[in-house]
């Protein structure tokens, strides 16, 4: 309560000069955070997919890094041959999704059980993949531009601090395509926890996630749940890239950030948990932000840190099940 | 995965040397001889790179293919003794490294890795199965970043260089036939301790805990013991091969133990087999001969050089779907079939 209080208080009061002093300008420290929010909306759409995947099927997909990638590309080339951003969100989930398909039917559901066997493939197909890309993109990196409606920054209501000579408040601008695409974060996130919880197919794939040899017996098509999860966590890795490109860029190399990113996410959270891949990547998000702004050189340990006291205390992840 | 390997009881009456198949025999002489006919490239680039390799992947396949636990951070120990030479020694980075004589600083580095390796076994060992790759893998890229943002102790992007082996009883250890030596050397004395380990108490009780860790515990095993202490020693030999590494390449640098190095050990143990120790060193002689010499059949197939990522891929992925144990597991099916009738399908008895 009190941790929470004194950031309330951080975030809306204006600062004093002695904590101006202490660690920075207020305008640093928002901005920090807000980035750190926005990345972790991020993170949360790249993880979650991944999380769902494993959590259903027990497949550590490590080739999830190379689907967020594709997608980024896919959404660059939609982007700018057609003009309209917006598209390139159906076209990479479509595109993507498909792929993933095609994984689960002719990959994964060969070797159903064997989750040793299926990491080892899932590491082969990412290092072909990235390859292929390199090959067919070239080592460039993309940047897809959002429309002119969302570029630029917008005033928000938090203040930053007082203009020296009138009083006048001064308050935080903020740029308006990652305050969208984080709301459309929250509304997946949101949308994903009312279709597992709310819904008929939700309920399979919580049963399947569960025990899967008793859904099959009560009749389920278990193979048809496990290609549409396959498919939408797929998916939802290359609506991320689109979402990634925008931020920041596309660029080879960035399907083993992500990656990586999205393994700590989820060691974090929990295994197959969403909540917990929504906090844990709220977590990552803002440690790693707040590591480069106040330690810049130490940014990685604190992510590393954050894993092993989890890890150390709750094995399982903070909103894992034992 | 492979169940424990008995000695075969007949053979106890001879000695030792008669015990070993003729066919070890002829491979050390061929080793020990290699120098005679082999020139430096060959010696220095192909078998010193294959032996180290192979050292680092061995203790992959220890930790692996006896008890179980995938870990993938092996060569991130491997680096971290490699960083510890450069540190303590001597390197081109004066500023940096202390210059500590060998006989202290590689003792330290060894035991310095080693210290990492038992703290993070201690970790990944609350866990199991894919999720210990899981969580080594984001230990060992953490490494990497922090290696790489790290200016003051790890020197950051670039590194250290000039790193180089002592020169010890008046030989020059950098030059192709000693060093062929030194790694031969260690490649092979790591390979009879697993070997021995194998069939050792220890080994066998860590067998047993791959295999069913709930019924060791019951029987009074120490299962997280024994497990820590496996990535304890399997640690010792990574470092010693990160140590050759480095003064291999002359060079350490994050990107030594970068995330491509790190799956390339799990590669090499993955395409040469996990059930014996001789598998990494296969895998780690058909990976430097493909990465040498990948680039020339490429470019002869019209296809450019640097498609070898997508090459090594390929065939890794052509070996996890036809044969999950590797070279090995082929190798085994190929004796086990021609040792039957191809008639009635029963064995014969072996030629």
């Amino acid at each position: 309560m009190l941790v929470a209080a004194i950031l309330l208080w951080m975030i809306f009061a204006v600062w004093p000069e002695w904590l101006k002093d202490a660690i920075g300008r207020k305008k640093v420290f928002l901005n920090a955070l807000f980035n750190g929010i926005t990345l972790g909306g991020l993170y949360f759409l790249v993880a979650s997919g991944f999380t769902l995947i494993f959590g259903l099927m027990r497949n550590v997909n490590l080739a999830h890094g190379s689907l967020y990638l594709l997608g980024g590309y896919v959404g660059y080339f939609v982007a700018d041959s057609t003009g309209y951003w917006l598209l390139a969100f159906p076209a990479a989930f479509i595109v993507v999704a498909v792929l993933g398909v095609a994984l689960q039917l002719l990959v994964f559901r060969r070797m159903q059980g064997q989750d040793l066997r299926q990491t080892l493939v899932t590491i082969g197909i990412s290092i072909v993949m990235a390859d292929l890309m390199l090959w067919g993109f070239g080592g460039d990196f993309y940047n897809i531009s959002p429309p002119s409606w969302l570029s630029g920054p917008m005033e928000t209501f938090f203040v930053t601090g007082t203009k020296r000579k009138t009083g006048e408040l001064i308050y935080m601008k903020y740029p308006v395509v990652r305050i969208v695409i984080f709301a459309a974060a929250v509304a997946i996130g949101v949308g994903m926890w009312l279709l597992l919880n709310r819904t008929r197919i939700g309920m399979m794939v919580r049963a399947g996630v569960d025990d899967q040899e008793m859904l099959s017996a009560t009749g389920a098509r278990i193979q048809l749940v496990f290609v549409g999860v396959f498919a939408f966590g797929a998916g939802l890795a290359g609506m991320a890239g689109v979402v990634g490109g925008t931020f920041q860029s596309v660029a080879p190399g960035e399907d083993i950030r992500f990656l990586l990113a999205s393994l700590v996410v989820v060691i974090v959270g929990g295994m197959g948990s969403i909540p917990g891949a929504a906090l844990g990547a709220l977590l990552i998000g803002l440690a790693e932000q707040f590591g480069s702004v106040y330690m810049p050189t130490y940014a990685v340990v604190l992510t590393f840190l954050i894993m092993v006291i989890v890890l150390a205390f709750r094995p399982q992840g903070l909103m894992g099940r034992a | 995965m492979a169940s424990v390997e008995y000695q075969e009881s007949e053979k106890f009456g001879l000695n030792w040397w008669e015990r070993v198949p003729a066919v070890w025999w002829i491979l050390a002489v061929l080793l020990l001889a290699m120098p005679a006919f082999a020139n430096s490239f060959v010696l220095f680039q192909i078998f010193g790179w294959a032996f180290i390799l192979g050292m680092i992947a061995l203790s992959l396949m220890f930790l692996a293919g006896y008890g179980g636990m995938v870990s993938l951070l092996q060569m991130t120990v491997a680096g971290l003794a490699g960083y510890m030479v450069a540190i303590l020694g001597d390197s081109a980075i004066t500023t940096i490294s202390l210059g500590w004589p060998w006989y202290v600083s590689i003792p330290a580095a060894i035991f310095i890795a080693s210290v990492f390796a038992t703290l993070c076994g201690w970790l990944a060992v609350r866990t199991e199965g894919i999720y210990t790759i899981m969580i080594t893998l984001a230990i060992a890229s953490a490494f990497f970043y922090f290696a790489r943002q790290n200016y003051v102790i790890f020197n950051g992007f670039s590194g250290f260089n000039g790193v180089s082996p002592p020169q010890l009883f008046g030989v020059d250890w950098k030059q192709p036939t000693a060093f062929y030596y030194l790694t031969l050397f260690w490649a092979t004395l790591s390979f009879l301790l697993i070997q021995y380990l194998s069939r050792a108490p220890f080994g066998l009780a860590l067998q047993g805990i791959r295999d069913n860790p709930r019924r060791m515990a019951a029987l009074g095993f120490n299962v997280t013991g024994h497990r820590i202490a496996a990535y304890a020693f399997a640690s010792v030999i990574a470092a010693i091969g990160g140590i050759l590494l480095t003064w291999q390449s002359g060079q350490i640098s994050p990107g030594t133990a970068g995330v491509g190095p790190v799956i390339d050990i799990l590669i090499i143990a993955v395409i040469g087999g996990m059930r014996r120790p001789i598998g990494p060193f296969i895998g780690a002689f058909i990976y430097v001969l493909l990465k040498t010499f990948a680039v020339d059949v490429l470019i002869s197939l019209g296809l450019g050089g640097e498609r070898f990522q997508l090459l090594i891929g390929l065939s890794f992925l052509a070996i996890v779907f036809w044969s999950p144990d590797g070279i090995l597991g082929l190798w085994d099916r190929w004796r086990e079939n021609r040792g039957r009738d191809p008639l009635t399908g029963e064995r014969r008895d072996a030629p």
